[in-house]
């Protein structure tokens, strides 16, 4: 058997050298970049969940709430309940340097508790400030401690002096040591709670509490019993919860990108059928001649599965090579997110992920057996004595029109996409869309006989041999269509969805901007805050018509999500936003809020449904009024009119302004008078064009390593077209030498390839347009909207679709050309000799 | 007519190996020749050179007074689209075309209307018996039917020179026999002019001549009658 193995079957791939080298390489891409994916979000994971656990330290329990934070009081209350052995309060703030890009977490921490929860988190005072205050330096309210890479990024060091935004003023701390804990690569600072809270105004005010709970306490019942005493908006969760939802934002993420490198790896099995299931026909009287020898059914079927593990195996050990490669480049290119933006601040380091590597490696071999698998079949049915005649391989491609199938497949996908999504995943989604390739390419062989059959009757030979043949034989043109089709259909959906996406955030960008000049003190997720006083002034500044106020949160409706964002700003009854559907104005005395896709889908809202928002400590009633588009906030937003926050709150500050300007009035001079009001440095100030560009080339940075990965997997599709080509071509070589025996000459004989490349590939494209279509309706209707809640519209670019499509049949009938062509290269003579 | 003057042919390097030189033949209008010789002594390699499949080292090879030596790739094609016929000992019917359609391809490359080319393969079919097969694959046929397909195809577009290299080769004797006698007669009936290559002495001596290859060149064989 061995024997037999190495000398019939695995020797026959070193014969036929390129289509072998093609599929390897094919299934060599799929594992590397699934594998690549792989690597970089396991240790973006990792690393994210260790900076979770360094903050959270011993904590057995988290108590959080609003970004803004909960009473203080409820601190002394938690640290007196009798599970608890050490509670420790925490302000978490984000704040921004003055003159840098980059923002810093500032920890606010009880010096005297902290050592017993967090210690990684406990400061160490360096030498040189120890001389006068000693290891009380802790507590002075003007210093704070850095790590060191908060130290080796901003360029400071123990001893100088660093510029913070509290509010929009400027204030200097002194770097009084370090953080060691922290360990590498995390840039936070710590500082004395109370200082923070009065320097950054948040007096009365804490982020988090961190419990540890006396020996023997069950934490589950603890956590019960804690939950029931919290005010609204405050939850209490184990650190491991609290990362595991963290962690979950990013989930449908890496799905996709997980799915797009494993249709990558599809098509490479595809490949490995295409070029075996060609092989096979080829090779089919050399089978049948074996069997007559005695070769039995069995070791036959399986001489050729092990071809295709073979070729899998070599692809997956080059794919594991490539894979760790990738990873590397991606994660100095883009690092741990990939430029998504799901771990931004994370510095994972690589590392060699052996069980990852070896499931790649072995997915890698089961593509090349599953696509080894129907030829082997194919051979392992045939009929010796049928076989050994010259002309039965014919048989293999006669491909009954199987319609019943097709029908069954794309019923099968639209029942699929009404189902829900698993654990957040659109599971059925993708299922759906591997549903409508198959179906399309189930199809193709009808479209081609079908098409044989209306073509207009040609009196040329040239047309009538190739109608002719894929009449006769229409399996061939599905083994090279199908690459066609598979890859066609996917770079179509991804064009439409990636142009209907982009669209409908340009657009929403749009509508979400309406002023002409924005003031943000809290650009990306930072702490500053405009003061009523700032507020006030801007607003009277000459040229300024009208001024729109935004308050941002993000608040905590329950324990099961992660918080939500709240946005207070005018709406003048929802006008103001990206309205799905109508505004419904709640009953008179009720207060309106609208909600995000994301938050109607996480938290199952309608329009008219109840929301209660822990505004203020306090639980607020609000009435659905409508849904909005958002593309910002994957776990949900809820914009409230201002004047309802100010009344629940009191609080009268603002994140951001909003200005409209007069007629007239310049952006420059309006710009440069509010810099007069709040200094340099402290605001951001941008025209909604600037911030409209900005959020595009994010949007494009985030999507570009699926454009990246989607090119790869049309690409391989279009390998395995030209692999396609060339083995059918050297499948035909007899063939050709009959017909330039006939008179046919050698151009002759080419341009008849080339147009049963076309003809193949016409029909191909043409199907996978109209598939490609039906998966970017799934991919905007099903996959994006379980995956990121958001919706999009349809919108289809035609132009650049028929050009692709042009360019894809131009390229199959090249390489089907220069295919022949090398079949071609021999005599006719020696083309028919074996008898001649 | 046909005739070869003079024709030498050699592989490799400068002529290395010389199979032939200085071979002369002539053909009639309505003749037939067998050629025999030993395995590998060449005579598939002449067939080819008559069909200008094969460049020669030298002499000239004239079709009804055209001069194939020296032709061009495109102008030879046409030569032989138009005039010569191929017999194949492995028949080399195309698998993907039925009977009627393999019969036909000659016509099509002729750019003969579909009438006209389904009406000839009909006839031709006809003549060798296999009318009824005409709408069936190639794989359904026996290897004696597939070369009267084979027969059909040689002869359907009128060539005045049919070339055919063991025809008989992949056959049983009972059946190689009736299927020459086929083939010879339609050259015949054709007013055509027909080079077989055979290793059967039986099957030679059908023709109205038999010559010997041998490097010396073609060598008119003692027929005993
Ligand atoms: N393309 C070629 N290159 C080199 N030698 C060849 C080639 N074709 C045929 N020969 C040699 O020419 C000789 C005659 O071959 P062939 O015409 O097939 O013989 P026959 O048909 O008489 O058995 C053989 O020795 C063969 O090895
Ligand atoms: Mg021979």
């Amino acid at each position: 058997m061995s024997r037999v193995l190495g000398r019939i079957f695995v020797a026959s791939l070193a014969r036929r050298r390129l289509a072998t080298a093609l599929s390897l390489v094919a299934i060599a891409l799929g594992v590397a970049l699934g594998l690549a994916v792989q690597i970089i979000h396991g240790a973006a994971l990792d690393e994210f969940g260790r900076g979770m656990r360094l903050l959270s330290g011993e904590a057995d329990l988290q108590v959080s709430g609003a970004r803004e934070g909960f009473d203080d009081a409820l601190y002394g209350r938690l640290a007196m309940r009798d599970e608890v052995a050490d509670a420790s309060p925490i302000v978490e703030l984000e704040v921004r340097l003055p003159g840098h890009e980059r923002s810093l977490r500032i920890l606010g921490v009880d010096a005297l508790r902290v050592a017993h929860v967090h210690p990684a988190l406990m400061p160490r005072v360096a030498e040189a400030s120890r001389d006068d205050d000693g290891a009380l330096a802790a507590l002075q309210p003007d210093t704070l401690f850095l790590s060191a890479a908060a130290q080796a990024e901003l360029g400071v060091a123990p001893g100088d002096r660093l510029d913070v935004l509290a509010g929009t003023r400027v204030a200097s701390l002194r770097v009084a040591g370090s953080v060691p804990g922290a360990g590498q690569g995390r840039a936070l600072a710590v500082m004395d709670i109370a200082a923070a809270q009065q320097l950054f105004g948040r007096s009365g005010r804490i982020t988090r509490i961190d419990l540890r709970l006396k020996a023997g306490v069950d934490v589950a019942a603890a956590r019960s019993a804690l939950a029931a005493g919290l005010p609204a908006g405050v939850e209490v969760l184990t650190p491991r919860a609290a990362e595991q939802l963290a962690a979950g934002l990013s989930r449908a993420y890496r799905v996709n990108l997980t799915m797009l490198a494993a249709i990558a790896l599809v098509t490479g099995g595809f490949l490995v059928f295409s070029t075996q299931f060609l092989a096979v026909a080829r090779r089919r009287q050399e089978f049948a001649f074996l069997r007559a020898l005695g070769l039995d059914r069995g070791t036959l079927m399986r001489g050729l599965l092990v071809e295709g593990a073979v070729v899998g195996f070599a692809g997956g050990v080059l794919g594991v090579a490539l894979g760790h490669g990738f990873a590397a480049i991606a994660f100095d290119v883009a690092g741990g997110d990939l430029g998504a933006g799901y771990f931004r601040g994370v510095t994972p380091a690589l590392r060699v992920d052996l069980p990852a590597s070896g499931t790649y490696l072995l997915l890698g071999v089961l593509a090349g057996v599953a696509g080894a698998w129907l030829p082997a079949r194919e051979a392992r049915r045939m009929l010796p004595a049928r076989a050994l005649k010259s002309g039965d391989e014919a048989r293999m491609f006669q491909f009954r029109p199987q319609p019943r199938r097709a029908a069954a497949c794309l019923g099968g996908a639209v029942a699929l996409c009404l189902l829900p999504p698993l654990g957040g995943v659109p599971v059925f989604g993708y299922l759906a869309v591997a549903l409508i390739l198959v179906g399309a390419v189930l199809i193709l062989p009808m479209l081609v006989r079908g098409a044989t059959r209306i073509a207009p009757r040609h009196r040329q030979a040239l047309w009538r041999l190739a109608g002719a043949r894929l009449a006769a034989a229409p399996g061939q043109a599905v083994v090279a269509g199908a690459g066609v089709v598979a890859s066609v259909a996917l770079a179509v959906a991804m064009a439409i969805m990636v142009a209907s996406f982009r669209d409908s955030v340009d657009r929403w960008l749009t509508a979400v901007l309406p002023a002409d000049l924005y003031v943000s003190a809290s650009p990306q997720g930072t702490s500053g805050v405009l003061d009523p006083g700032a507020l006030q002034r801007i607003a009277a500044l000459p040229g300024v018509t009208r001024t729109m106020p935004v308050r941002f949160d993000t608040l905590r409706l329950d324990d099961r999500h992660l918080p939500v964002s709240l946005i207070a700003r005018p709406l003048d009854g929802g006008r103001l936003l990206p309205l799905v559907g109508q505004s419904v104005p709640p009953p008179a005395g009720e207060r309106p809020a609208w909600v995000s896709e994301a938050l109607a889908d996480l938290f199952a809202l309608g329009v008219g449904g109840r929301l209660v928002l822990p505004l203020g400590g306090q639980p607020v009633a609000f009435r659905v009024a409508g849904v909005w588009r958002d593309y910002a906030r994957q776990q949900g937003a809820v914009a409230i009119e201002l004047a309802d926050y100010r009344a629940a709150t009191g609080d009268l500050a603002a994140n951001d302004v909003g200005v409209f300007l007069a007629h007239g009035a310049s952006f420059e001079e309006i710009a440069a008078a509010v810099r007069g009001i709040l200094g340099e440095n402290t605001v951001r100030i941008a025209s909604p064009g600037e911030i409209r560009a900005q959020s595009l080339a994010i949007f494009d940075r985030t999507f570009l390593v699926t454009y990246l990965m989607e090119a790869v997997a049309v690409l391989i599709g279009l390998f395995g077209v030209s692999t396609s080509f060339a083995v059918l071509a050297i499948a035909r070589r007899k063939e050709f030498g009959v017909l330039r025996h006939l008179g046919m000459t050698r151009p002759e004989v080419g341009r008849l390839i080339t147009l049963e490349g076309v003809l193949t590939a016409a029909a191909g494209t043409t199907l996978g347009l109209v598939a490609g279509t039906a998966v970017a309706f799934v991919l905007i209707e099903v996959v994006n909207r379980q995956s990121f809640h958001w919706s999009m519209d349809l919108q289809v670019p035609f132009g650049g679709l028929l050009a692709f499509a042009g360019a894809v049949i131009v390229l199959a009938g090249l390489a089907a050309r220069v295919s022949g062509f090398q079949a071609m290269r021999g005599s006719a003579v020696l083309a028919v000799r074996e008898d001649w | 007519m046909f005739e070869i003057d003079d024709l030498k042919k050699g592989f490799g390097s400068a002529g290395t190996s010389v199979l032939f030189a200085g071979l002369s033949l002539r053909v009639q209008r309505g003749e037939c020749v067998a050629i025999m010789g030993e395995s590998g002594v060449g005579k598939s390699t002449l067939l080819n050179c008559m069909a200008g499949l094969e460049s020669v080292d030298g002499g000239s090879i004239r079709l009804d007074g055209t001069e194939l030596v020296g032709l061009g790739d495109e102008a030879l094609a046409g030569l032989r689209r138009h005039r010569f016929g191929f017999v194949f000992q492995a028949f080399h019917i195309l698998p993907h075309l039925d009977v009627a359609q393999n019969v036909a391809l000659p016509l099509w490359l002729l750019d003969a209307d579909d009438a006209r080319a389904d009406r000839c393969a009909r006839a031709m079919l006809e003549r060798v018996g296999l009318l009824d097969r005409a709408g069936d694959w190639p794989r359904e046929l026996s290897g004696g039917e597939l070369q009267r397909v084979a027969i059909a195809r040689a002869l359907v577009h009128r060539p005045s020179l049919v070339l055919a290299d063991e025809p008989t080769g992949n056959l049983d004797p009972g059946r190689a026999a009736g299927v020459l006698d086929l083939l010879l007669e339609c050259i015949r009936d054709a007013g055509a002019m027909g080079i077989l290559v055979t290793h059967s002495r039986t099957a030679a001596l059908r023709a109205d001549r038999i010559l010997r290859l041998s490097p010396g060149g073609l060598l008119p064989e003692a027929v005993s009658t």
